[in-house]
């Protein structure tokens, strides 16, 4: 592609084109979903009164609420609702083998990845954390600027093939999710994995697959490659490896349920062609499940 | 390399085959090739071997379609050719070419000529001499160059009667006999004695072969009469088939147009060669029939034509004593009912009763006096043409009447009293009949000895009596008196009408000159005898087509030769009269056999339609892009990918789908919203496009150059489309089109009666002239035939045409033809003093009639190029231009009529106004 000031700008704007778009969808879907009591249910720092107890030696006179001490003899110190904000970190697998749809009825994974990714963005926003990305890209923050800044990093692709989870600049304790087809090696993903468990990080995997690739329509003298062509793979009759494949894609599968539980993190598969709704749900719940 | 009757031009491709085996293993080891597909989820099948290599190999069958492709292409280069024309004659000996041109070869006469020029086209370029022999017209076979008969060709016409043996043997004695001769014979396929031994002379000095066509000869009988219905036999040469066939009886309607009176539908049924119907018609209806024939076939053989045979005449009977009761051998009319009753329609009654029903013949047998008013009523009819005949009698005898001047119903004067010989009372015998002179009408009918006359009336002598003597007694009396009267006669037998003055009543003798006199007609075609001595004028004859032609120009024919020869040069069929009887002579007489040919196994018998020579290396190469086109959807299927190539399939399809009829409305309203110019759809694809492209020139240039803005030219069809639209409809003619229907000619006519203007083109530059020989006139004439077209004449130089927009005295088209025609001017018409034109009928004219193939010359394509060459050079331009202009005046003379006519009358008008 030529670089002169006027493509590039052509360019620039066709990509800024889609965020608009990915924002009001990861909107509207986040809006399908009701928040519930969002509290900690103990002391701790926050905006909301969770109660009174009587001053203990070793709290400072500061802490005392005069107000409600006057009413009677003794003091008290008046406590907030732990309203610690979590920082939630995304990945999202940028490289090539996201950007895939099988027919014009179903989105690319990746498309449909981000927009599950956003989406609980928002949610997880609205709800006081912090959410960031991995790798030091984008550092936890809350604030409605965060999830444009979100929308815009997350649209960017990877000129790779297959990408495996990026577990760098974790912090200690936070969450994490991750969304990919997990089609990559399994020891990067295992390896990336045990990383983040060691740092206490918990989160989610979210799998995203196209409905062909669970059903592998094919038949007939097949030449299969990946998105960027690195990876090829000839058959004479596709259709006979169809039960092979499914063997296999069930024991990745498996593989991942038993990783994810060992570390305590959940997993869940999703389709290209299921409701996206449902899957975010599924998120939500699981982030809100793992932090209680 | 001949296999069968196919060659092939270059043979030597054939070796190619020889490389098929190892076609099949190379086709056999390569599979087909696979389908890049994207799959992210290929890292999960990396490491996954397939079951087993037996795929890799293409399956026989596709193997086989493959193999089945690659000889079809080879087959197809290497040039097969059917029929190959040239493998038959490649002899260099003279080409003698025998036609019977007969009755029966007018069915495909214009294969017959294709074919024939075919001949020698081919004859000139090898470069041999050649001879055409035509049996029915037959001249000593003239060796000359191909190209001089070729230039003969549109001379050459089936001729109406079949080769006589005698023909055969002339030509037989005319053949050179000592060179080689390969003899065509364009055979009509009927057997014909002589046919034979002519084939044997002709097989002896070289090879003969046969051309003759498998459609089977159709004829007509005549008509008969009997019990009350027409009978018609139409009989075939060839049997094997069930055939259906119409037989439309035709005659002309009060207004004397012809017109179909009635159609027969008669069928053959397999095996028969006869075929066998009635129609009942009225006795009017019948006496107008012409003639019949069979619908859709141009022969004479399939005409009919009718002669008096089918009339009935009507006939009163009048007498002057009926008053004697019971004796009814005495009474004057008993013999004449006999002779009458078979043949004729008697009418009985009061003089001034019967005269109102006209009938042909009025009798008064011993009628003396008639009121003066009958007297003036009868003298009136038999002016008109009727025919007065009295027979004398006592009353007669004893009567004034045409005594001392003659009277003007009698033909001569009569003594008084009459007289008696042979008689008890009187001296000498009873008297017989002198043998009749030539010039008498009854001239050779045999006069039976006994004939006795006893009384008669006795004629005074005149100067004129001589003349109006038709026949005598054995002294020389007159027993039989004519005379003229107008366009009528009145004949007068001086004796009775019954047998009380003469035997003459009861002898055959007596029908026998009622006959002649053409009082009654017999059923049966009158017999040598009859006819002997009488001669007979052809009026009406067929051609070899079935057309008839006037026979004016004709000589005479004797009677005999009438009855008994058959039909020939000297005698062609056709319609012959003489004074007022008529006697037809068709191709078939009654009984008269039809059987096919047969020809001896060493003549070669060949059809006109499969000796076309063929060209099949397209049939064979399309065939091989067929099975290649089968071999992609069998290789897709093969690797998975046919569900695609369905999809682009269907859309192929949709995209081949014929766009539907538009709906009858929108027609109509884009037929009407501008003006339209339309022409009629032939049913030849060229014809039909190059007429569109005319009509678009013409409607182009009318938009540039004068006020009228047409619309895009429309093709109609006539059997289905709306007429009333369109202010003139363009009809070339083309020899093949159908025949409209009578819905379709009905439609036509309204349409002309409405305003509605047809241009008739026959393409062909009028060359022939109308009605003759070329095959654009003839069909012409058969579709124009039904409409209700006035008369018309070549337009005459003050015709409005000549000056609607431009002044024109020349119609040219794509050919500068002599005449078009166009509605005749009323005969008054008359040229006012001081003006340049008559004042001339005030109508459009309906049709306009020519072949100059203006179409051609006004085609142009979208963009205003011209299509087709016209003339040379500037002069070809300007002939377009004339053509153009042509166009722009009849397009002007259709919408504005005769509004330049009317402008002789601006001078009048404008010193009415006093300007």
């Amino acid at each position: 592609m030529s670089t002169t000031p006027l493509h590039l700008r052509v360019h620039a704007e066709q990509q800024a084109a889609t965020l608009p778009p990915l924002l009001a969808q990861a909107e509207q879907l986040a809006s399908s979903v009701l928040l519930g009591e969002h509290g900690r249910r103990r002391s701790g720092l926050g905006d909301d009164f969770w109660q009174y107890r009587p001053m203990q030696p070793g709290d400072s006179r500061r802490m005392i609420d005069w107000r409600r001490s006057a009413k009677s003899d003794a003091q008290f110190v008046r406590e907030k609702e732990w309203q610690i904000a979590q920082s939630v970190l995304l990945w999202v697998d940028p490289a090539g083998s996201m950007r895939f749809k099988s027919s014009d009825t179903v989105p690319e994974k990746s498309e449909r990845a981000r927009l599950l990714a956003l989406a609980a963005s928002i949610l997880l926003i609205r709800g006081g954390e912090r959410v960031g990305i991995t790798g030091g890209a984008l550092m936890p923050r809350s604030g409605e600027n965060q999830i444009s800044r979100l929308a815009e990093l997350l649209s960017k692709d990877s000129t790779e093939d297959y990408q495996s989870p990026d577990a760098r600049g974790l912090p200690p304790h936070a969450r994490a999710v991750f969304v990919s087809d997990f089609l990559s090696d399994i020891s990067h993903i295992v390896a990336a994995l045990t990383k983040a468990s060691d740092r206490g990080v918990q989160g989610v995997l979210l799998q995203v697959l196209d409905p062909s690739e669970e059903a592998f329509p094919y038949r007939g003298r097949t030449v299969f490659q990946s998105v960027g062509g690195s990876i090829s793979h000839e058959t004479l009759k596709a259709g006979d490896l169809r039960q092979r494949y499914l063997d296999r894609l069930a024991s990745r599968k498996d593989e991942l349920t038993a990783l994810s539980s060992a570390s305590g993190w959940r997993y869940h598969c999703h389709r290209t062609n299921e409701s996206a709704s449902a899957a975010l749900l599924w998120l939500y719940r699981a982030l809100e499940g793992g932090t209680a | 390399m001949i296999a069968g009757s196919v060659v092939f031009t270059s043979p030597w491709l054939l070796v190619a085959l020889i490389a098929l085996p190892i076609l099949w293993l190379l086709l056999r080891a390569i599979p087909p090739a696979p389908i890049r597909r994207l799959f992210p989820a290929v890292t999960l099948l990396l490491g996954l071997r397939d079951d087993d290599s037996v795929s890799d190999r293409t399956p026989w069958w596709l193997l086989l379609l493959r193999m089945l492709a690659v000889v079809a292409v080879i087959l197809g280069l290497a040039g097969p050719v059917l029929n190959p024309t040239n493998s038959a004659t490649i002899s260099r000996n003279p080409l003698l070419i025998v036609m019977d041109a007969s009755w029966a070869s007018a069915r495909n006469w214009n294969e017959r000529i294709l074919a024939l020029e075919q001949f020698l086209d081919e004859a000139g370029r090898t470069g041999r001499t050649a001879a055409i022999a035509t049996l029915t017209d037959l001249e000593a076979p003239v060796f000359q160059s191909a190209q001089a008969w070729r230039a003969r060709l549109p001379g050459l016409t089936p001729k109406s009667w079949s080769p006589s043996a005698e023909a055969m043997r002339q030509l037989e004695e005319a053949l050179p006999k000592d060179q080689t001769i390969e003899t065509i014979w364009f055979s009509d396929g009927l057997a014909r004695e002589g046919r034979e031994t002519l084939q044997q002379a002709l097989g002896a000095i070289g090879s003969v072969s046969v051309m003759q066509t498998d459609q089977p000869a159709l004829a007509l009988e005549p008509a008969v009469f009997s019990e009350g219905a027409v009978k018609i036999t139409a009989r075939r040469d060839q049997t094997a088939l069930e055939q259906n066939i119409t037989v439309q009886a035709l005659g002309r309607d009060p207004s004397g147009i012809e017109r179909v009176l009635a159609e027969l539908p008669l069928s053959f049924a397999a095996s028969a060669e006869a075929t066998q119907g009635e129609i009942v018609l009225p006795a009017e209806l019948r006496d107008r029939l012409s003639h019949f024939q069979i619908k859709g076939t141009d022969s004479a053989g399939a005409v009919a034509l009718t002669d008096d045979s089918l009339r009935k005449r009507e006939i009163a009977l009048i007498s002057g004593r009926e008053n004697r009761e019971g004796l009814e051998l005495l009474s004057p009319l008993h013999y004449l009912r006999q002779a009458f009753a078979p043949t004729a329609e008697l009418i009985e009654g009061a003089l001034l009763d019967v005269l109102p029903a006209n009938p042909d013949v009025i009798v008064l047998a011993d009628v003396a006096k008639l009121s003066a008013v009958e007297d003036a009523a009868l003298r009136e009819w038999a002016e008109a043409g009727g025919m007065v005949l009295r027979f004398a009698g006592p009353r007669i005898a004893a009567s004034e009447i045409s005594r001392r001047t003659e009277d003007s119903l009698m033909p001569v004067r009569l003594r008084a009293g009459g007289r008696t010989v042979g008689g008890a009372m009187s001296w000498g015998a009873p008297k017989t009949l002198a043998p009749f002179k030539k010039e008498s009408p009854f001239f050779g009918l045999d006069v039976p000895e006994e004939v006795r006359i006893t009384a008669q009336v006795l004629a005074q002598p005149d100067p004129t009596l001589a003349d109006r003597v038709i026949a005598t007694l054995s002294d020389g009396t007159p027993l039989v008196t004519r005379k003229q009267i107008g366009q009528g006669q009145v004949v007068l037998f001086h004796v009775t009408a019954n047998a009380e003055w003469s035997s003459l009543p009861l002898s055959g003798l007596f029908v026998s000159m009622l006959e002649r006199l053409a009082v009654s007609t017999a059923i049966a075609a009158p017999t040598a005898e009859e006819l002997a001595g009488s001669v007979w004028k052809p009026l009406k004859v067929l051609d070899g087509f079935g057309t008839l032609q006037d026979g004016g120009s004709l000589s005479g024919v004797a009677g005999e030769m009438l009855a008994d020869s058959p039909i020939g040069e000297m005698i062609p069929p056709g319609l012959y009269g003489s004074s007022n009887r008529q006697i037809a002579r068709n191709v078939l007489r009654p009984g008269e056999e039809l059987s096919p040919a047969i020809w001896p196994a060493t003549v070669s018998v060949n059809g006109f339609n499969p000796a076309e020579e063929t060209l099949l290396g397209g049939w064979f190469l399309s065939f091989a892009l067929g099975l290649l086109a089968i071999d992609i959807l069998a290789s897709l299927a093969l690797s998975g990918r046919l569900l695609a190539a369905r999809a682009a399939l269907i859309l192929v399809a949709l995209a081949f789908v014929p766009e539907g009829a538009k709906a009858d409305d929108s027609v109509a309203i884009d037929a009407t919203a501008e003006v339209v110019l339309a022409h009629v759809i032939t049913g030849n694809r060229q014809v039909d496009d190059t007429a569109q492209a005319g009509l678009l020139g013409l409607s182009e240039t009318l938009f540039f150059r004068t006020s009228i803005e047409p619309a895009t030219p429309m093709g109609v069809n006539i059997e289905t489309d709306e007429l009333a639209f369109f202010p003139l409809l363009y009809w070339p003619i083309t020899p093949d089109q159908a025949r409209p229907s009578e819905a379709a000619y009905e439609k036509l006519n309204r349409y002309l009666r409405s305003g509605g203007m047809i241009l008739f083109d026959t393409r062909d530059a009028d060359i022939a002239g109308f009605g003759s020989a070329s095959p654009n006139g003839r069909k012409l004439q058969q579709l124009a035939a039904p409409l209700d077209i006035p008369a018309i004449e070549p337009i005459p130089a003050d015709h409005v045409l000549t000056r609607t927009f431009y002044l024109l005295q020349q119609f040219p088209g794509r050919y500068n033809g002599r005449d078009v025609w166009v509605e005749a001017a009323p005969a008054d018409a008359e040229r006012v003093e001081g003006m340049p034109f008559r004042n001339l009928n005030d109508n459009v004219t309906p049709v306009i009639i020519g072949g100059n193939d203006w179409a051609a010359a006004w085609a142009m394509d979208t963009r205003g190029n011209t299509l087709f060459p016209v003339g040379r050079g500037m002069a070809g331009e300007r002939q377009r231009e004339l053509a153009y202009r042509f166009g722009v005046n009849l397009v002007m003379h259709v919408l504005t009529g005769n509004y330049k006519s009317d402008q002789v009358h601006v001078p009048a008008l404008l010193e009415r106004l006093g300007q």
